[in-house]
C-alpha cells in the first residue's frame, strides 16, 4: 500500500501492517500528533500505563508469553529515560521489542529544548539498535528494520526515536513488503562440519548433560519440541537456566531441576562432573558458572548460540556452533538417528545411578512450620493448586524469585517471566499486565516480594482501568531478603537499610486501587485463601505474610565452584561460607 | 581508554596473567549518524582498548565507511572485540588484518619544529633522511608532512625533540591487506 500520509499515520499504519495489535504507553508533547492518530482510529488498542518502565516491561511480558513483538509508546525527554530500565531489561533477557519515542522537533535538537535529550545516545548501549528519524520519508522504511531487527537473530530491544516535526510531515507510505535490510541477515543453519562434530562427541560421552537457557524459547515453540525429542532419543539429563526454565517439562525424569547459583544439588553436580556438555541457548552467565576456573573441568563443551559473541566469551567452548536453536537442533537430530554408534549404555546407567544419588539428596528440602509460612511451602501451594490451570508466571527479583524458580514447575515455554540478565525489582507487576493483555482468559500470577512489587506498584492502576485481573502474589517477609541473605553471608549480620520498614498494609492499598486485597498468616489457611484468590475476576493484592528469616538454598556463595554448594541443613557456619576473594564478586 | 588490570573483575582468580596481541582491524560500515558512536561506545563499554582509530567515507555512492582500529588484548578478547564489532547492526564486515598477513599500516603525520641556526639545518637534513616534505615554512619555523609506519614517524618525532619540537598532529593508522583481493 502506497498513500500519502502523515508521519504519525504513519506510525499507526506501519504498526498494524507489521500485526501490532496492542501498544503500551505514556502521553506526552512530543508524540502529540501520534496519539491524535490513535484516537482517530480503533484497530490497534493503546493501554495507558502510570509510568514509562511499566510499559516498556509489559511489553516484555506481553512478547515472551506470547511471541509476537511487544510495542511501547512513549514521549521524548523523562519518558524516554524513564524507559531506559525496561530498555536494558529487554536487552540482557533477548527480548523483541520496539519502543517509539517522541523527540522535539528537529531544529530545535541540540539546543536543550523543553523535555530534550539525547535519547538514541542514551539508549544506543541499552539497544540492540536505535534509529533517529530525520526524515518523513524514512520513517515507514525505518519502522519495518525495526521490526525485523529487534525479532531476527538475537532478540532485543530497537528504539525509534521521531521528532515531532517528522510526525506531522506528510510523506509516501510504504509497506513492509518491499524493504530489507542492507546489512543484517543473521545466521540461522549451523556449520553441518561442526554439527557432525559435536554430534560424535555426544555418541561418545560417558557423562552428558544438556545445559539449555532461554535461547531455546526464543527460538520458537518448534525449538522445544526438538529438544524434547533430542533429549529423550538421547537418554541424557537436562537442566537450564532460570531463563530458559520451561523449555522442557519440569515433570519429566531426566529433568535435574535448574542450575547455578541457586539451582540443584544434582544439576550442579552434574555439571560440575559431566564429560560432554551440551550448551543450547544459554551464555555461561557467571550466576551459572561461579568459579570461571573451576567450571565443569572435566567437560567437552559444546555451544549453539545465534550471537558469535557468546561463544567463547566466558568459557571457551570446544565446538562452538553458530546458529539458530532450533534449525540446530533438527540437524542435530536427523545425524543423531542415522549415525552407526550408539551411545555407551553401560556408562550412561552409571552416570544416572550418579545422578540419583545426587538427586537423593533433595537439595531444595525445608523445614516446615506450623505456625509460620515458609515461603517455600507457599510457592509449592500455589503450585499445586495452579498447576492443572492455564497459568503464566511473573516475578520481581530476590529471594521469593528463587523459590519460584525453585518450587513452582513449568511443564511449557513462554509460562515463566522473569528478569534474569538485569535482575530488576519492579519488573514483575507490569509484566504480568502485558501477559494479561496477551492473554485475557488465563491466570496470571506476579510472585512478588513485598520490597520490589513497591517499585511499580502504581500499575495495579492500570490492572484496574482495563479489567485485568492480575494476581499479586507477595511473600512478604519484610526485608529485601536476598539482601539480607548476602549480609548474613558476607557482612557479619548488619542488616544495613534491608528492612522493609513503613510497609504500607498491602489489602488497604489494593482496595485503595479499586482491586481486591487478602491476607493470609497462617499456614493451614493458605490453601483456602490461595483458592479465593483464583476465583476472584478483579486484580488482587495478596499478602502473604511469611517467615522473615527464611534463607534461599542451595546456594553457590560468589567465588565458589559447583562443588562448593550451601545446603540449607547442611549446618554450615553461613558466615564462613565465602572466601575474602568470593566477597569482592557480585 | 585501557582497563585498568586486576582490580575490575569479580573473578580476581582468573585474572592470570595472559600474552596480549596487537591487531589492527578493518571495519566496513554503513555511513549513517552515529556509526562510529556505536563502534567507540563499545569499545570503552565494554573495557577494550583502542590503540588508534581512523574513518572514513570510502565508497561516497554506496554509503560505505571504513574504519581501522589498532587494538590489543589477549586472543579471546580480540575475538570478542570481532563478534560484537560484527553484531552492530550497521557493520557489514570485520576484518583482522593483522591475522590474515601482512598488512600494510600507513600514518601521517603533521610535525611543527621551531629553531634557528644548526638545529633548523640538522632538522631539515633529517626531513630529508625521512622524505618528510615541508609544507609550511618561517624564518624560525617549519611544518613537516611525513607518512610511513607509526614507529618511523615513533622515531621522527623523538629525533626532532632536541630540535625545537613544538607540536604533532597524526592521522591514526590506516591499513589495507596486500595482494589483489578486497575485503
Ligand atoms: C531496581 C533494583 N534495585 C536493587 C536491587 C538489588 N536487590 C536485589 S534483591 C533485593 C531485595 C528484594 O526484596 P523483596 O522484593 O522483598 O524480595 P525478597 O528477597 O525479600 O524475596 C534488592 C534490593 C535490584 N535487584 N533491583
Ligand atoms: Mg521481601
Amino acid at each position: 500500500m502506497n498513500k500519502e500520509m502523515t508521519g504519525a499515520e504513519m506510525v499507526i499504519q506501519a504498526l498494524l501492517d507489521q500485526g501490532v495489535e496492542h501498544i503500551f504507553g505514556y502521553p506526552g508533547g512530543a508524540v502529540l500528533p501520534i496519539y491524535d492518530a490513535l484516537f482517530q482510529q480503533d484497530k490497534l488498542q493503546h493501554i495507558l500505563v502510570r509510568h514509562e518502565q511499566g510499559a516498556v516491561h509489559a511489553a516484555e511480558g506481553y512478547s515472551r508469553s506470547s511471541g509476537k513483538i511487544g510495542c511501547v509508546l512513549v514521549t521524548s525527554g523523562p519518558g524516554a529515560t524513564n524507559a531506559v530500565t525496561g530498555l536494558v531489561d529487554a536487552l540482557m533477557d533477548s527480548i523483541p521489542i520496539v519502543v517509539i519515542t517522541g523527540q522535539v522537533p528537529t531544529h530545535l535538537i541540540g539546543n536543550d529544548a523543553f523535555q530534550e535529550c539525547d535519547t538514541v545516545g542514551i539508549t544506543r548501549p541499552c539497544t540492540k539498535h536505535n534509529y533517529l528519524v530525520k526524515d518523513v520519508k524514512d520513517l515507514p522504511r525505518i519502522i519495518h528494520e525495526a521490526f525485523y531487527v529487534a525479532q531476527n537473530g538475537r532478540p532485543g530491544p530497537v528504539v525509534i526515536d521521531i521528532p515531532k516535526d517528522i510526525q506531522f510531515n506528510k510523506g509516501m507510505y510504504v509497506g513492509p513488503k518491499n524493504i530489507q535490510h542492507k546489512t543484517y541477515r543473521p545466521k540461522l543453519k549451523g556449520d553441518l562440519e561442526k554439527i557432525k562434530q559435536a554430534v560424535e562427541l555426544m555418541r561418545h560421552a560417558k557423562k552428558p548433560l544438556f545445559y539449555t537457557g532461554g535461547g531455546v524459547i526464543n527460538s520458537g515453540s518448534e525449538a522445544s519440541v526438538l529438544l524434547r525429542e533430542l533429549v529423550k532419543l538421547s537418554g541424557f539429563p537436562i537442566t537450564s537456566t532460570l531463563m530458559g526454565l520451561g523449555a522442557y517439562p519440569a515433570a519429566d525424569k531426566q529433568w535435574l531441576g535448574m542450575l547455578g547459583m541457586h539451582g540443584t544439588w544434582e544439576a550442579n553436580w552434574a555439571m560440575h562432573d559431566c564429560d560432554v556438555m551440551i550448551c543450547i541457548g544459554a551464555r555461561f552467565d557467571d550466576r551459572i558458572t561461579g568459579r570461571l576456573d573451576a567450571f565443569a573441568p572435566h567437560s567437552k563443551k559444546i555451544h549453539v548460540d545465534i550471537d558469535p559473541s557468546s561463544i567463547n566469551k566466558n568459557v571457551k567452548a570446544d565446538v562452538g556452533i553458530i546458529g539458530d536453536v532450533a534449525h540446530v537442533l533438527e540437524d542435530m537430530l536427523r545425524l543423531w538417528r542415522t549415525g552407526a554408534v550408539t551411545p555407551d549404555k553401560k556408562a550412561l546407567g552409571d552416570w544416572w545411578a550418579q545422578i540419583e544419588k545426587w538427586r537423593a539428596r533433595k537439595s531444595l528440602a525445608f523445614k516446615n512450620s506450623k505456625e509460620v509460612i515458609k515461603p517455600q511451602y507457599a510457592i509449592q501451594r500455589l503450585y499445586e493448586l495452579t498447576k492443572d490451570m492455564d497459568t503464566y508466571i511473573t516475578t520481581e527479583v530476590g529471594q521469593h524469585q528463587m523459590w519460584a524458580a525453585q518450587h513452582y514447575h513449568f511443564q511449557e515455554p513462554r509460562r515463566w517471566m522473569t528478569s534474569g540478565g538485569l535482575g530488576t525489582m519492579g519488573y514483575g507487576l507490569p509484566a504480568a499486565v502485558g501477559v494479561q493483555m496477551a492473554h485475557p482468559k488465563s491466570l496470571v500470577i506476579d510472585i512478588a516480594g513485598e520490597a520490589s512489587v513497591q517499585m511499580t506498584m502504581q500499575e495495579m492502576s492500570t490492572a484496574a482501568q482495563y479489567d485485568l485481573p492480575i494476581k499479586i502474589f507477595i511473600l512478604n517477609n519484610e526485608y529485601m531478603g536476598m539482601v539480607r541473605q548476602w549480609q548474613e553471608l558476607l557482612h557479619g549480620g548488619r542488616y544495613s537499610h534491608s528492612y522493609s520498614e513503613a510497609l504500607p498494609d498491602f489489602v488497604k492499598l489494593a482496595e485503595a486501587y479499586r482491586c481486591v486485597g487478602m491476607r493470609c498468616e497462617k499456614p493451614g489457611d493458605l490453601d483456602g485463601v490461595i483458592k479465593e484468590m483464583i476465583k476472584v475476576k478483579k486484580p488482587v493484592i495478596f499478602d502473604c505474610v511469611v517467615d522473615k528469616m527464611e534463607n534461599c538454598f542451595p546456594m553457590i556463595p560468589s567465588g565458589r565452584a559447583h562443588n562448593e554448594m550451601l545446603l540449607g541443613d547442611a549446618g554450615v557456619a553461613i558466615e564462613d561460607a565465602i572466601t575474602e576473594e568470593g566477597k569482592v564478586m557480585v | 581508554m585501557s582497563k585498568p588490570s586486576g582490580t575490575t573483575s569479580h573473578y580476581p582468580a582468573q585474572q592470570t596473567v595472559e600474552q596480549v596481541v596487537h591487531r589492527t582491524l578493518s571495519v566496513l560500515v554503513d555511513n549513517e549518524p552515529g556509526v562510529l558512536a556505536r563502534v567507540i561506545g563499545l569499545f570503552s563499554g565494554r573495557g577494550y582498548n583502542i590503540d588508534s582509530l581512523t574513518v572514513s567515507e570510502t565508497e561516497h555512492e554506496k554509503h560505505l565507511s571504513r574504519i581501522t582500529i589498532a587494538t590489543t588484548g589477549t586472543p579471546m578478547v580480540i575475538e570478542q572485540i570481532k563478534h560484537q564489532l560484527e553484531r552492530l547492526v550497521p557493520v557489514h564486515r570485520v576484518v583482522d588484518l593483522t591475522e590474515s598477513g601482512k598488512a600494510m599500516e600507513r600514518e601521517l603525520a603533521l610535525v611543527k619544529v621551531r629553531g634557528k641556526d644548526n638545529s633548523r639545518v640538522e632538522a631539515l637534513r633529517l626531513a630529508d633522511a625521512f622524505r618528510a616534505r615541508v609544507i609550511d615554512a618561517t624564518t624560525e619555523s617549519f611544518v613537516f608532512e611525513l607518512t610511513g609506519k607509526p614507529e618511523k614517524i615513533d622515531q621522527f618525532v623523538v629525533l626532532m625533540q632536541p630540535l625545537g619540537l613544538v607540536e604533532v598532529s597524526r592521522t591514526g593508522i590506516c591499513a589495507i591487506s596486500r595482494g589483489p583481493e578486497g575485503m
